[in-house]
């Protein structure tokens, strides 16, 4: 991606720096209530992966943040800024809730398919709206997505409290549960003898969130559609040159992009709740942008990025459960941080970095052209103004 | 079992060497629900019965705060495991996570406050928050001088439209005619701590005439309350009492005593008499009702409140059915 910089830099050093920094930053600020910061990290780390309990919810946490984290990377790569996950998401649970409470599914194995094709359906659907308006009539697809998220949680506000829910069961505004038969089998089912509890919420779709992974990997660079989507996203100029719809490209990128962020309610409606309430996402739509820039929109990076921020929700509810004075908005000060330092501050670590290695890569071998430091053109950075 | 749960209790108090004096099995739990701790209404309100528990007693709880959705199960088993018995949850949306929950904890008492859950080892602790609203809808007509009242709620959920509806039947009992405007703040949770967007709703009903507005909002409630105060309308406090946060202008409050909720529950099981099932807390034992204090008492005569008390024995005594929204979804006086 970058000339300057040997990729294990790029891909590992540079996050690690920005987390540390993160970090540090949140030890100060654990310190500034009181509280001391080591212990405060040794919970965090250890509520979040030192045992099946905690790995159970870390990596429910994190395959809802690889789909969400996938679509807006697809998103990216056709420098589409999709901050629309939430209401994406959102639909996609509603289509779940759809699919799992209409149709007599015998067992968990179709469902999964049924759920997957619903959740995709109509989280490309909600995704269609501002794609389609971008494409035809340049509305910035920022405005109409973050738009979109209002809307959907009118919609779903809407169809919980007049539609969906069950009558005479005291007006709570949720679907029923779905059917036993649906019931997707969690990580204890499926390995026993991991210690996992028998309540984990970790979930098959963690496979699914897998084999998202490979799909995107796979679209983006062994596709020539893929590398449509790219052409498009370094130039739109170069592309339609080279004959790419810049409307097709659009819609496409967007609807991959919606249908990806909708199935991460295979896991939280379907896995986790096993009925649609009011707002399933809780925020796993925004954090899939910090996924992505985080993840450098590459699905191992996003996978990678994922697991940190699943280890970082699950640790600070064990903060929050261990320690008396953590509230939640200690723990929102920290989550921030990181992704603040990992994803803003990007730069501030990674120009320092380039400049030291260009010069030690000079002092060597004088002679050679060094590497032109052009254009930034990295999907992540580049987004569009 | 019971036996059983008793020794290992008494066990795990010695072993801690904690609250030793009190013959009590465990801590009991409260976990504080979205929204957070001091909302200045619903959760605080539990949290100060909770509070008011450990002054009087001296004793100890275990607490905690949900910060998401997904929280919800972990917390209440991890508050299972660490053995804090009763818990309580607040709120509606705890109904089907705790529907399964309970069955894994059979030795755990849990309450739940809003909802009803059918399980042996649940006790279900609802409001008549309809009975209520109606004694302060009454109480709003009576006030009005332009025969239109208005009510904020939070979101569009069938608890705030039970508020609502009560609210109407009250005011149209007083004069079939009043017109009572209703709005909802808004459609995502932050509905719930918006006090700008209270303040802009209410000046919009005053400018549609109302002159009495009634918040179920939450933190929301508080713009409402502020905008009435300075555009010189009559507005109804909810949850806690409020009056005194604008004496003269706040007619009274229609106060839920969550917090009566959590004390009770937390009384009853250090005395080993917490019973599950469904407790109703209405006009009659005094879950709901209205506010009277010296703040508001310039503003309500005796005429209307001799009114609202025979309409307060009349509900007790069943010779007022209050409509309640969410046994039908549908209210007959909008």
């Amino acid at each position: 991606m970058n000339d300057a910089l040997p990729t294990w830099v790029d891909v590992i050093l540079v996050p690690l720096i920005n987390l540390l920094l993160a970090l540090v930053l949140s030890g100060v600020v654990v310190a500034l209530i009181g509280k001391d910061p080591f212990e405060a990290l040794y919970i965090l780390v250890n509520g979040s992966v030192g045992s099946a309990y905690g790995w159970g919810y870390t990596l429910f946490y994190a395959t809802n943040f690889i789909f969400t984290g996938l679509g807006v990377a697809v998103a990216f790569h056709a420098r589409l800024f999709n901050i629309g996950g939430e209401g994406q998401a959102a639909l996609g649970g509603l289509g779940v809730a759809l699919v799992l409470l209409n149709l007599p599914l015998p067992h968990w194995s179709v469902a999964i398919l049924a759920a997957t094709v619903g959740a995709a359906l109509f989280g490309a659907a909600w995704a269609a709206i501002p794609a389609y308006l971008q494409a035809k009539r340049g509305s910035h697809i920022v405005i109409t997505t973050i738009m979109f998220n209002f809307i959907a949680s009118a919609l779903m506000v809407f169809l919980l409290s007049r539609v969906l829910l069950v009558p005479g069961a005291g007006g709570s505004p949720e679907t029923a549960r779905f059917a036993d038969a649906v019931h997707l089998p969690n990580a204890y089912d499926v390995l026993p003898w991991l210690g996992f509890s028998r309540s984990t919420p970790l979930n098959v779709s963690f496979f699914l969130a897998i084999a998202a992974c490979v799909f995107v990997w796979a679209l983006i660079w062994k596709s020539r559609l893929g590398y449509e989507i790219r052409a498009f996203g370094h130039s739109e100029q170069a592309a339609k040159y080279a004959g790419t719809s810049p409307t097709k490209i659009i819609m496409i990128a967007m609807l991959i992009s919606g249908g990806l962020i909708g199935l991460m309610a295979t896991n939280s409606v379907m896995g986790e709740a096993e009925r649609l309430v009011i707002d399933p996402v809780q925020g796993a739509g925004f954090v899939g942008i910090a996924v992505a820039l985080m993840g450098r929109s590459h699905p191992v990076g996003v996978f990678l990025a994922a697991l940190l921020f699943g280890a970082l929700y699950q640790g600070g509810g064990e903060l929050t459960f261990e320690m008396n004075g953590m509230t939640r908005e200690i723990i929102l000060v920290i989550q921030a941080l990181v992704i603040l330092f990992t994803g803003a501050l990007d730069n501030m670590v990674r120009a320092p970095l380039e400049a030291a290695f260009l010069s030690r890569r000079r002092r060597p071998a004088a002679p050679g052209p060094t590497s032109p430091k052009g254009a930034d053109n990295d999907p992540v950075t580049g987004t569009q103004s | 079992m019971r036996v059983m749960t008793k020794l290992m209790g008494a066990a795990c108090a010695l072993a801690l060497t904690t609250g030793a004096a009190a013959a009590q099995d465990a801590e009991p739990g409260l976990i504080i629900d979205l929204g957070g701790k001091f909302d200045k209404s619903f959760n605080e309100s539990a949290f100060n019965g909770a509070q008011r528990w450990v002054e009087e007693t001296g004793g100890e709880y275990q607490e905690t705060e949900l910060a998401n959705e997904a929280q919800r199960e972990q917390t209440m088993r991890r508050m299972a495991e660490r053995g804090a018995n009763p818990i309580v949850v607040l709120g509606f949306a705890n109904a089907s996570t705790l529907d399964v929950v309970a069955d894994d904890y059979p030795d755990t008492d849990f309450v739940i406050v809003d909802m009803v859950v059918d399980k042996p080892n649940v006790k279900s602790i609802v409001f008549s928050e309809h009975e209520g609203s109606y004694l302060v809808g009454m109480m709003a007509a009576m006030a009005s001088e332009t025969g239109t009242v208005s009510f904020i709620g939070g979101m569009d959920v069938p608890l705030i439209s039970k508020f609502a509806c009560g609210y109407a039947q009250g005011a149209k009992a007083v004069d079939p005619d009043t017109n009572v405007i209703v709005n909802m703040t808004g459609t995502t949770p932050t509905a719930w701590n918006d006090p700008v967007k209270g303040a802009e709703l209410t000046r919009s009903q005053i400018s549609q005439g109302s002159d009495v507005v009634f918040a179920a909002a939450g933190g929301t409630g508080i713009g409402v309350l502020q905008a009435a105060a300075d555009e010189g309308i009559l507005a109804i406090g909810v949850d806690s009492n409020q009056n005194y946060l604008h004496p003269g202008s706040i007619l009274t409050s229609m106060v839920k005593r969550v917090d009566n909720a959590v004390y009770d529950s937390f009384t009853q099981a250090a005395a080993g008499e917490l019973e599950s099932g469904i407790s109703v807390m209405g006009l009659d034992n005094e879950g709901v009702g209205f506010a009277m204090d010296e703040n508001n008492a310039d503003l309500v005569d005796a005429d209307m409140q001799a009114a609202v008390e025979e309409a307060k024995a009349q509900i007790i005594a069943g010779e007022i059915e209050v409509h309640d929204y969410t046994s039908d979804l549908s209210c007959p006086a909008f």
